[in-house]
């Protein structure tokens, strides 16, 4: 057993590159799926890592490093079109997880139900990964693959998410539903991102549901529907099937395939009502 | 520079002071402070995050130190529980505070409670309730129902604690409190050296299948640290337990065919450094898959593969109870109902997992476990050892919740065989999954039940058939067979009756004992089925009940007459007011919801309930002994286990005030088979009223002792002092000199020991007899809100009416009342145990903070002539009526009826698409 805790990103890449590691952050995943008392393989410990561990503005937006934990983001003084990302950081599991599990975790994890995913689609996240050959981008809806599975290669470690400027007066929400109050794993959660005209219409919406897909989904039908809608009618908003033409969910012990589907027009409705007027019962 | 490995040394700061300490890597912060620092405070219920139990303060933030590796630490600043009441003013204020409120019962999550809350002080010291529930509620509770727990942290910096003698009626602190607060309490995990072998047990991964063991010798020769395996060659008695002698069946090792998944076949025994690394997968076992059977239907079809030779078509045993004519009444009847009732397993969910330590003393094996009947775990442990009882110990550890699944053996038998095989000392604790796989469940039920009433509202005929899946062992499911067609009426006169349950075997975890014995699943059939015939019949729901209830002087369904101390009808009353608010707060939250599309409805519904103390038409016999040293102190030894309901201090409260002495005064022995006498199993809600009545006795056997010494009167005061008791009688005080008297071999120079046994009578062929000497009753109001979109039911109110006889600690009461809800409102909205697929804490969902309503207990005291100054037991009441009164406020508040258990959002919203209902 072994196990590493560098300091830097390249001491990092450099024992990921010569050894067969786990790589860890907050530990909050990683330690519940082992089945014995001992990790399988040796832990590569990024925690110790100041530089992942910061929120910087930078040119074009905001860089969060891969290693912020939750807790972290919720203390981090962000305009409104974070909303739905500090509403989700306040969400997943209960403090203790929130103290301890980082974002790039979440991502990494690729759970369908990563509470992190549907506000980081609507913010148009886009993932940056290191290695020894030097950074690349990508897209956060391209990153995340499948259940389980994202497009991170074995000699690299996600390192930061960006977020580009979001559209001015873009207000964000999010919406996590489970049955119970803490600690739980959700059954569907949407987040929305909407930002209006001086006249009071939709002037732009993103919006994205997970636990719905084996990778969260955004709508761009749904999104389409609202360009130019008067705010006002979003309460009464129809929304169809079609409009969830991307979700595809399962039924499992949380619920089944049509109830999910059936509360996911719910749940994006109220998302949208929320970021809209700041009002909405919570899921 | 690549740093190739971190050192092996760890140093950071813990408590105050520098460690330094070598884990392995990767390992587990909370193995690291449990095992090598021996900060045994703080506690593992999950290893994976789920109950927040392992909460340190990590440079201040509580994180859970299961998710943790060790290394991380290095440098940091770590506290825990046991270092925070000593330095911490928010720590000790919380330590106060929790004891006033009654915010520890069982004390397992308390560390992780307090922690938590430490945190919380620190940033926001006058926290709103609503910042407590966030701040802890990523920790589980499954004895309070976490609304004391707010409570003592909200209420933190006012402490009132009234100085009271502990006489029965004294809402007094648990006399064991202070070991939970401080985080010295000692579960089972807690008693073993660090160094102790440690022991794994060997599962069946499959429902049924059968097995072969490869070359064992070979296998503990192979590998360094392994001492020893056991298997079913190492038992010199029996291969059988079970805690009814005539149905017990179940191995200790699986012979050749395991029955459940979970179930135990060979055990590895090794030093602790070998067990961390042990891969399960090098144990030498091949499987072969056989057909199973999961649930009844299946289980009692013609060719279903037969769980046991001799239980024709896995058919165990079943129950009946019948008086009057129930066909031709409900022929008669002027209306009638009748529904289909399903409910699954239930997982009691103790946040302490079974955990235990055994070693040799002396030729003798001591077993150190967490249990809730010791004397059964000797007399178990007797016929598997094949060993005189004399040569056995059981000294019960403090027990970290129980709610009936610590009733049967567990870690015992394999601890004591592990002793005696390497004759060293030896330790188990198990994972959240082998508990979850291994232990028993409530019973999974399918009823069948038709009532029918006249226009007026009496009940005309009662017909109940009902199925109870047992699993693959009998455990108590005898006790759930006959024990629900007694219960299955409810608190009600009903002249014709049948009832009948059936318990089927299937390739499923035992079903046993869980707060109720089966009692909880009849009452959802029989409590909603009669809202159903309410309404037929165009009566409100309470006066309907009320018209029913059983009085003193009316015959119950087993043909019992009590002639006092039936408290249903007192229960009901005290509910009017409570029902009348509910139903208008209801409509006029409704009203104002329909008219501004607002989809929340809100619903009220009330239930009742009844439940027989004690064991049902069989000897339950509890004895306790006390002495007094010549130095002066009364010393109690308690038998009653303690499992966080409050015994210790009950029994005590009622032995003082038999003794006459300040509570205060008493050294308390707590149960060890050497030299507690067996005050029977923590079981039946018996121990307030069995216990209690033989402490009660001992009390004034005691008593009448000390005033025979100088003649005083019944009247007289008794005071002890230091070597002397002081007896004031009228108008003379006698002075007895204690180091005069002769002292015994136990240092007594005056003893006691009485035994009371309930007075019952068998039941016939119709079920008709003397099944309890005593019965509780309670009523319960709950209020929710429906989301009538997304199916979620939220509990905003619950007025619980409990007639307890006479409430011995009224603290204590409250803390049976709120802790039995929050599981009646887990197995009604989210509790369902799937084999194989929730064997976790975040897949088996209970409830958490937020989830739990404000509760209103309202004590109702009407006295039972056999209980100790009337009290009656509440243990196992409380969930009853929980569960049906919530699936009534479903259909009062949007129209649906929910038939099978839980209520998750799913089923809810299902059912509301299915009902016409406007809503």
């Amino acid at each position: 057993m072994g196990y590493f805790a560098p300091r830097s990103i390249e001491e990092a890449l450099q024992i990921l590159a010569r050894n067969t590691v786990t790589v860890v952050a907050g530990g909050t995943d990683i330690f519940p799926a082992q089945t014995g008392k001992l990790p399988k393989n040796d832990l590569l410990d990024l925690t110790k890592i100041k530089s992942l561990a910061e929120i910087e503005r930078v040119e074009g937006g905001l860089r969060i490093g891969a290693g912020v934990r939750w807790s972290d983001l919720l203390r981090a003084d962000l305009p409104p079109s974070f909303n739905g990302l500090k509403s989700a950081a306040s969400k997943v599991g209960a403090l203790q997880v929130q103290n301890a599990g980082t974002i790039g975790g979440n991502l990494c994890n690729a759970s369908p139900a990563a509470d992190g995913v549907p506000a980081l689609l609507v913010l148009d996240a886009e993932v940056e990964l290191a290695s020894g050959k030097g950074q690349r981008h990508l897209p956060l809806s391209d990153f995340i693959t499948g259940v389980r599975k994202t497009a991170l290669g074995p000699d690299e470690i996600m390192t930061a998410i960006h977020i580009p400027e979001p559209p001015e007066n873009s207000v964000g929400s999010f919406l996590k539903h489970g049955s119970r109050t803490h600690l739980v794993i959700s059954i569907a959660m949407t987040s929305a991102l909407v930002w209006q005209d001086s006249h009071g219409r939709v002037a732009g919406a993103r919006i994205a549901v997970g636990s719905c897909s084996p990778v969260a989904q955004r709508l761009p039908a749904l999104e389409d529907m609202l360009l130019g809608l008067p705010v006002s009618q979003i309460n009464n908003l129809a929304i169809k099937d079609t409009h969830l033409a991307p979700l595809s969910p399962i039924s499992d012990l949380r619920g089944s395939a049509e109830y999910r589907i059936s509360i996911a027009k719910v749940l994006c409705q109220r998302a949208l009502i929320l970021a809209v007027n700041g009002e909405a019962t919570d899921g | 520079m690549v740093n190739p490995i971190t050192e092996d040394l760890v140093r950071f700061e813990l408590n105050g002071d520098t460690v330094s300490v070598s884990p392995t890597d990767g390992e587990r912060l909370s193995d690291t402070l449990r095992n090598r620092l021996d900060k045994r405070d703080v506690k593992s219920g999950c290893d994976a995050g789920d109950c927040g139990a392992c909460t340190v303060l990590v440079d201040g933030s509580p994180i859970c130190s299961c998710m943790v590796p060790a290394q991380r630490v290095e440098g940091q600043k770590v506290e825990t529980l046991a270092g925070l009441v000593q330095d911490d003013s928010h720590a000790k204020a919380l330590a106060q505070s929790f004891q006033d409120h009654g915010a520890a019962q069982c004390g397992f999550c308390t560390p992780g409670m307090m922690v938590s809350a430490v945190a919380l002080l620190r940033d926001t010291p006058k926290p709103s309730i609503a910042e407590v529930e966030t701040a802890l509620g990523g920790v589980l509770c499954r004895c309070t129902g976490y609304r004391k727990i707010s409570d003592a942290v909200v209420g933190v910096s006012e402490i009132t604690s009234p100085a009271l003698s502990g006489e029965v009626g004294d809402a007094i602190r648990r006399l064991d409190g202070q070991e939970k607060v401080e985080g010295s309490e000692a579960f089972g995990d807690d008693i073993a050296p660090a160094d102790t072998l440690v022991l794994h047990i060997i599962r069946s991964p499959y429902p049924h299948a059968s097995f072969k063991f490869g070359d064992l010798e070979e296998f503990v020769a192979q590998h360094d640290g392994v001492e020893a395996v056991l298997t079913v060659a190492d038992i010199k008695g029996e291969n059988c337990f079970g805690v009814i002698p005539s149905f017990a069946d179940q191995p200790v090792f699986a012979e050749t065919e395991a029955r459940f998944r979970g179930e135990a076949v060979a055990a590895v025994i090794s030093t602790s450094d070998t067990m961390q690394r042990f891969d399960v997968g090098s144990f030498p076992i091949e499987w072969t898959e056989l057909p199973s059977v999961l649930d009844v239907s299946d289980a009692l079809k013609k060719d279903a593969p037969q769980l046991h030779a001799d239980r024709n078509g896995n058919v165990m045993c079943g129950g009946f109870v019948t008086c009057g004519d129930p066909d031709a009444a409900l022929e008669g009847a002027e209306v009638t109902v009748e529904g289909r009732y399903q409910s699954g397993f239930v997982e009691h969910a103790y946040l302490e997992p079974e955990a235990g330590f055994a070693r040799m003393n002396n030729g003798r094996v001591e077993v150190f476990a967490c249990t809730q009947a010791p004397v059964m775990d000797l007399e178990g442990l007797e016929i598997i050892l094949g060993m005189d009882r004399r040569d056995i110990r059981v000294i019960p550890t403090a027990v970290g919740g129980g709610f009936g699944s610590k009733l049967d053996i567990s870690v015992q038998p394999y601890l004591a065989l592990g002793a005696l095989k390497t004759g060293k000392p030896v330790r188990i604790t198990y994972s959240r999954s082998e508990s979850m796989q291994s232990t028993t469940k409530r019973h999974p039920s399918d009823i069948k039940l038709k009532i029918g009433a006249d226009r007026s509202g009496r009940i005309k005929g009662f017909r109940f058939d009902g199925d109870f899946n047992t699993g693959a062992y009998a455990s108590w499911g005898p006790t759930v067979a006959n024990r629900v067609p007694v219960h299955a009426s409810g608190p009600y006169r009903i002249a014709d009756y049948h009832a009948q349950t059936t318990a089927v075997h299937t390739h499923c975890p035992p079903s046993g004992a869980f707060r109720g014995f089966g009692v909880p699943q009849a009452a959802i059939a029989q409590e909603t089925l009669f809202d159903e015939l309410a309404e037929k019949l165009g009566i409100d729901p309470l006066e309907f009940r009320a018209i029913n209830s059983l009085e003193n002087g009316v015959p119950t369904v087993c043909g019992q007459v009590f002639d006092q101390g039936v408290g249903i009808k007192a229960c009901l009353e005290a509910l009017r007011p409570g029902w009348e608010t509910a139903k208008t707060e209801c409509a006029a939250f409704n009203k104002n919801a329909k008219s501004t599309g607002n989809p929340l409805r809100r619903g009220t519904g009330i239930a009742a309930g009844w439940y027989g103390c004690g064991n049902t038409s069989l000897p339950n016999p509890s004895t306790i002994k006390a002495g007094l040293r010549a130095d002066g102190a009364p010393v109690l030894h308690q038998g009653a286990m303690d499992i966080g309901q409050g015994a210790n201090t009950v029994i005590s409260q009622i032995f003082a005030t038999a003794l006459g002495c300040p509570v205060s005064q008493l050294e308390l022995i707590g149960p060890d088979t050497d030299v507690t006498p067996d005050a029977g199993k923590t079981s039946a809600s018996r121990q307030t009223y069995v216990s209690g009545a033989a402490a009660r006795l001992s009390g004034l056997a005691m008593r009448a002792k000390i005033l025979k010494l100088c003649n005083a009167s019944d009247k007289a005061e008794i005071a002890f002092a230091a070597g002397q008791i002081h007896v004031a009688d009228a108008d003379e005080t006698h002075v007895i000199d204690l180091h005069q008297m002769h002292t015994d071999d136990e240092g007594y120079v005056l003893r006691s020991e009485e035994t009371y046994d309930p007075p019952t009578e068998p039941l016939d062929e119709n079920g008709q007899g003397i099944p309890y000497a005593q019965f509780g009753y309670a009523a319960h109001i709950v209020t929710v809100e429906v989301d009538t979109e997304l199916g979620t039911v939220k509990a905003v109110k619950c007025v619980a009416a409990h007639d307890v006889g006479k409430a011995i600690n009224p603290l204590l009461v409250e803390g049976q009342v709120q802790g039995g809800i929050a599981q009646g409102l887990g197995m009604a909205l989210m509790e369902e145990y799937l084999p194989g697929r929730t064997e976790n804490l975040h897949d088996y969902l209970i409830p958490t903070f937020g989830d739990i309503p404000e509760i209103e207990t309202l004590i109702i005291e009407e006295p039972d002539a056999h209980g100790p100054y009337g009290a009656k037991g509440l243990g196992e009441h409380v969930l009853i009526p929980t569960t049906p009164a919530i699936l009534n406020a479903i259909h009062n508040a949007c129209g649906c009826r929910i038939r099978a258990i839980p209520a998750t959002p799913d089923r809810v919203l299902s059912a509301l698409k299915g009902c016409s209902d406007d809503v």
